[in-house]
């Protein structure tokens, strides 16, 4: 029977699998289905039976995405996968999980991808900071390789395929996709304007395919066990396990792979361990620093797609940072936006300028200068910096946390000004 | 002028892509490897070698907070500033740090053994508080663990 936790299946802390025991675990068979028994469109059409969405943080099908990549023989050439490893939101720290336990799967994944899309180069963009995965991927690259799994005619299907690590030097931004191409061109990694989308003018103007390193390594699962087996994982509409982590004083933060749809209460108090002695729950950002406080009145909602959005959030990345009663609110909101602020890549006015002000104005409420004034122009500055101002969603995503801390924290602002003083302090 | 090593290490990485300057971030990271830090001459003959401007491997450069284009200490370190370290006790270490060094943010000390740089969420928010010196990360973060971790570094 197929496993109910397969993205993490063998993983031990502090050691990767090896080629030999990811194939003993059945590694590389999704690869040799896919190569040598089905066309590339129908691994295209499996992965979007199977309802995968993109775990890096929009929630996109990744099967549809795929679907947008021009194929055929006047398909322009060379086309290109690119897996996101720049793993960088605040508060998220699931795809280290993969990348040092597991590092074969997500290189299956990223063979089975180029198949579908028929691109030749695959490159991992992985954060310099992930040191221990620099060095875990590049003996996986090259064991793969040696097997015969990289390279010209891979397991003589015909398909060939080079994959490299690209190792970045910082900067949040890099994330972005667009930014993240023109990062791997050696430019200044500006966002693009969209469209058009990397899957039609993506790497060096061709046809490009990024997803995150979670939604990559999902693929030789589905393709190996079939879609259904895939969406039977979840307790939700959107097929699949997900890696949801704790962080924030909890008894026992940490990562752990459930079914789609798991409760933010089931993984706070039974996996986390609730809070820590003395400290009482506050509120949480479900899914890293650009999505929205949730409460105690939503702790019943399943940690998913359409549930978050429901309840006026997002599931983000699916780590949740967890606020307590001993922490500031307005403080917590002031460090998010210092952030977001200084990880603006300066392209956009409302972006660079918008943020900069909300620091200034957050930081004069939590010294207790602060006016209700300043409220209606953070109220008006999450509107101004939302969706459709900006050519990427840094902006919309550091208003999210802004916006919800105003709604459901608005007492703890007012206290601010009223008190003169930050009342934690 | 770079060396025969770092010119190696540079041109055998550039053939992964299908033009020079995209391999203008790993150029520029094994110069840094080798001395330290990105001096303005390195950025001319790097640039020369890329088929870029100087100005533009510039913009390149001080777009990225990993590459230094100002010597740094022996060793370099990265204390988290992010929201999940911030909530675990940030403040408290980095006045440790502050003081034990004699440096704030941004300075190297006197002796030139360290840098202290501040640093974007490393990703390890399970062990928060963390900091990472010279690529190495260390967790779950104290005063008397930043004094043992520190005394390992000459």
């Amino acid at each position: 029977m197929a496993s109910k936790t397969p993205l993490t299946d063998g993983i031990r802390p502090g050691e990767a699998l090896s080629l030999q025991q990811y194939e003993a675990m059945g590694g590389y068979q999704g690869l040799r289905k896919a190569l040598l028994t089905l066309k590339p469109a129908e691994v295209t059409e499996t992965v979007k039976a199977s309802t995968l969405r993109g775990r890096g943080g929009a929630g996109f099908l990744a099967g549809q995405k795929w679907s947008f990549v021009p194929m055929g023989d006047d398909a322009p050439q060379p086309k290109y996968v690119v897996v996101n490893a720049d793993e960088m939101e605040p508060g998220t720290f699931k795809d280290r999980v993969i990348l040092e336990g597991n590092p074969h799967e997500l290189i299956e994944g990223a063979i089975i991808t180029s198949y579908a899309v028929q691109a030749s180069v695959a490159y991992i963009f992985l954060r310099w900071e992930y040191q221990e995965a620099v060095a875990i991927l590049t003996k996986a690259i090259s064991e793969a390789g040696g097997a015969g799994y990289l390279g010209e005619d891979i397991l003589s299907s015909g398909f060939s395929l080079d994959l490299h690590l690209h190792v970045s030097a910082g900067r949040y931004i890099c994330g972005e996709e667009s930014a993240q191409l023109n990062s791997l061109e050696g430019e200044r990694p500006n966002p693009r304007n969209k469209p058009p989308f990397p899957a039609i003018v993506g790497l060096w103007a061709k046809p490009t395919v990024i997803n995150n390193v979670e939604t990559i390594s999902c693929v030789p699962h589905i393709i190996q066990n079939g879609p259904e087996w895939f969406r039977s994982l979840s307790l939700t509409e959107d097929g699949g396990t997900k890696l949801y982590g704790v962080s924030g004083r909890v008894k026992n933060p940490g990562i752990w792979e459930l079914p789609m749809g798991t409760t933010a209460r089931e993984i706070l108090e039974v996996h986390a361990g609730g809070m820590q002695d003395g400290l009482a729950f506050r509120g949480l950002l479900p899914g890293g620093a650009s999505t929205d406080f949730i409460v105690q009145e939503h702790l019943d909602t399943p940690m998913d797609f359409q549930s978050l959005q429901a309840v006026g959030s997002r599931l983000g990345t699916g780590t949740m940072i967890v606020l307590d009663d001993k922490t500031c609110p307005v403080a917590m909101v002031l460090n998010l936006e210092r952030f977001f602020a200084q990880e603006s890549c300066g392209w956009c006015t409302p972006c660079w300028g918008g943020l900069q002000w909300i620091v200034q104005m957050l930081g004069a409420l939590e010294n207790g200068e602060g006016t209700h004034a300043d409220l209606e122009m953070l109220e008006r500055h999450a509107k101004w910096l939302g969706p459709g101002n900006t050519f990427c969603a840094l902006a919309p995503g550091a208003v999210e946390p802004l916006q919800s801390a105003l709604r459901h924290f608005r007492d703890d602002f007012e206290r601010h000004i009223r008190e003169k003083r930050c009342p934690w302090r | 002028m770079l060396t025969d090593r770092e010119r190696n290490e540079i041109e055998e990485h550039l053939a992964l892509y299908a033009h020079k300057r995209a391999g203008c971030i790993e150029a520029m990271m094994a110069v840094q490897r080798h001395r330290g830090w990105v001096s303005d001459e390195a950025v001319d003959d790097l640039a020369e070698l890329l088929e870029m401007t100087a100005e533009e491997l510039d913009g390149v450069a001080t777009f990225h907070n990993l590459i230094f284009r100002q010597p740094v200490g022996r060793h370099v370190i990265l204390i988290c500033d992010s929201v999940s370290c911030w909530i675990m006790g940030y403040d408290n270490l980095l006045d440790h740090l502050r003081s034990r060094l004699g440096i704030d943010l941004k300075e190297t000390t006197a002796d030139g053994r360290f840098t202290l740089l501040p640093s974007v969420c490393l990703g390890a928010c399970d062990r928060a508080p963390v900091m990472m010196i010279d690529g190495a990360l260390f967790g779950d973060l104290t005063k008397e663990r930043i004094d043992e971790i520190l005394a390992g570094y000459e």
